[in-house]
């Protein structure tokens, strides 16, 4: 089985948020990166399903060269090959042109399926992997928590606000992984060394405009400062009469 | 005026509060609104989409089961059809799972999770946020359909259409995934995204079944629904779709209360944007308090007894 994991490096959650000189974007300066969390569990879905399935695991990120660094840690875990599409401007994509950049590329990989996080967690749209299935034409099942595949195809479980669904489908497909799915594993010593060895291959992405205009960033209103209405359950009353008159939200 | 499609969904014939607010988001955005909703009991549903804002909704009609590629690409031909400039969809589950599809469709991107709207002349323009919320950019498309997702609790409801006019679309029957089964939650239940009033547990807690506790005050205002923070989700304690923060959910409600939660930049990107933030915690310095609109520094098991009879009362008072 060929099988991908679309990955992408993200601030760290401590990074902060310092407006650039041009008023559209957002200054980098002194962020650490980090592979997305739920991208994290695409590549151990991607790593189980090749030990159940056999076949290989390529790791594919639309990115700079700089994120070779997570690409490495990948097939420190076990991935077999790295591919990083390296964009000048990750910054100025958007799902659509993003979606089709990795489209062409797993069109060209002949993937049987993709696993990638239900999320990035930096620009937090949550739709690059169900854009990537419809411009390939596959399945798509999002948000998965639970997942068993077989050669031809499978049967996933996803919590919506209305239930837990179970959702059958064919491959190819594209998986999109939430918290439950699994517990990614450490590389290990050998997997390090072994990672020394396998190559990164760096192309230029399908080149595609990106349709959004940055009209302009601001960093959001700081709410106003609270207090401490006093302590323990003495101060419940004082409590209850800020959030009637004040707040009004009781 | 332009023309603005809705992905609405419904449960058995009852209207979700977020399509509502997105129905709202829509007409806000100066659109004439035509719902799309699908399932059964769709039909029951169409007059609280009229109610919301819509002036004409659409059943997508079929036997099969539910299937996401199948009703996207009918959605997309609903926009077609209708010579509609905008898709909206609520940034619920489900809605953020269907918007992707029809945009790429109509081959156009997607704005996900926008907590504004304005019509800036002819085109639209949307807020949304960037980082968790650390930044928030306003964002304009030239694509020549729309797309976007409207976050829970960011908009209201729509002013009433009387009368709105109801018909009825084949639904694409098959798909390349069908859901066969819906495992259902518990009547009334809320989702702690959809939610009016959040209450989560932390650490602060000291043990699962300590929780009962914030069920209680959940339950005392009734529109609630009860969150939890990382900590306690990693431990076991309480399930991940209760998880509030930068690895689980999003929320924005009228209040948000904490109990038990130190405020960990991963919790803090989950919730900071909600209207009004209570914190209960035993620890002055906890960074939560930095953020909480009214704080209480105390021990959480000792406090939410005493809150939750207080609020009882305040409720029986309307």
């Amino acid at each position: 089985m060929k099988i991908v994991a679309c990955v992408k490096r993200v601030p760290t959650t401590e990074a902060t948020a310092k407006l650039a000189a041009d008023g559209r974007s957002l200054d980098p300066t002194g962020w650490q990166y980090m592979l997305s969390f739920y991208d994290e569990l695409a590549v151990e879905e991607a790593l189980k399903t090749k030990e159940k399935q056999g076949g290989e695991v390529t790791v594919v990120t639309l990115g700079p060269s700089d994120a070779s660094k997570e690409v490495r840690e990948c097939l420190a875990r076990g991935a077999d090959h790295g591919v990083i599409l390296k964009d000048a401007d990750p910054a100025a994509r958007d799902p659509r042109s993003t979606a089709k950049a990795l489209a062409a590329k797993i069109k060209a990989l002949g993937a049987d399926v993709v696993f990638t996080g239900r999320v990035a967690t930096d620009r937090d749209h949550a739709a690059v992997g169900p854009m990537l299935a419809t411009y390939l034409g596959w399945a798509c099942v999002g948000e998965v928590h639970a997942l068993e595949l077989g050669a031809e195809g499978g049967t996933a479980k996803r919590e919506t606000e209305h239930g837990v669904e179970t959702v059958t489908f064919r491959l190819p497909a594209v998986i999109t992984c939430n918290k439950g799915l699994n517990e990614p594993r450490r590389a290990s010593l050998k997997g390090i060394m072994a990672a020394k060895s396998k190559t990164i291959a760096e192309e230029a992405p399908l080149a595609v405009d990106t349709q959004t205009l940055v009209v302009k960033v601001e960093l959001p209103p700081s709410r106003k400062a609270g207090r401490i209405v006093g302590e323990g359950a003495a101060a419940v009353p004082a409590l209850i009469t800020a959030l009637k008159t004040e707040a009004q939200v009781l | 005026m332009a023309t603005i499609v809705v992905f609405a969904e419904q449960t058995n014939g009852q209207a979700r509060r977020a399509s509502l607010e997105c129905i709202g988001a829509a007409r806000s955005a100066g659109g004439t609104v035509v719902a799309v909703t699908c399932g059964e009991g769709a039909s029951g549903a169409a007059a609280a989409f009229g109610k919301a804002g819509a002036a004409e909704v659409i059943c997508l009609a079929g036997s099969g089961p539910f299937s996401p590629d199948a009703t996207a690409a009918d959605l997309a031909a609903v926009v077609r059809d209708s010579g509609a400039t905008a898709f909206l969809a609520p940034a619920t589950v489900t809605g953020k799972d269907i918007a992707p599809r029809v945009a790429a469709h109509l081959d156009v991107t997607l704005f996900s999770d926008v907590t504004g709207f304005a019509s800036s002349g002819a085109s639209f323009q949307v807020l949304r946020p960037w980082l968790a919320g650390k930044a928030l950019a306003t964002l304009t498309s030239t694509a020549p359909v729309f797309c976007a997702t409207t976050r829970p609790n960011a908009f209201a409801p729509g002013a009433p259409v009387d009368a709105p006019k109801v018909s009825q679309r084949p639904a694409t029957a098959g798909g390349k995934a069908t859901v066969t089964a819906v495992e259902a939650k518990t009547a009334g239940k809320l989702d702690v995204k959809e939610a009016g009033v959040v209450v989560s547990g932390g650490r602060g807690m000291k043990g699962p079944e300590n929780f009962g506790l914030i069920e209680q005050l959940a339950a005392a205002f009734g529109n609630a629904a009860t969150g939890a923070s990382r900590a306690v989700v990693d431990a076991g304690w309480r399930p991940h779709a209760e998880q509030v923060g930068q690895t689980g959910k999003t929320v924005a409600p009228q209040l948000y209360i904490a109990v038990g939660i130190s405020g960990a930049i991963q919790h803090l990107a989950g919730m900071r944007t909600s209207k009004v933030i209570v914190a209960i915690n035993k620890d002055k310095d906890a960074p939560i308090f930095k953020l909480a609109d009214y704080g209480i520094v105390g021990d959480a098991l000792e406090v939410l007894p005493a809150l939750t009879a207080a609020v009882k009362a305040a409720k029986a008072q309307h």
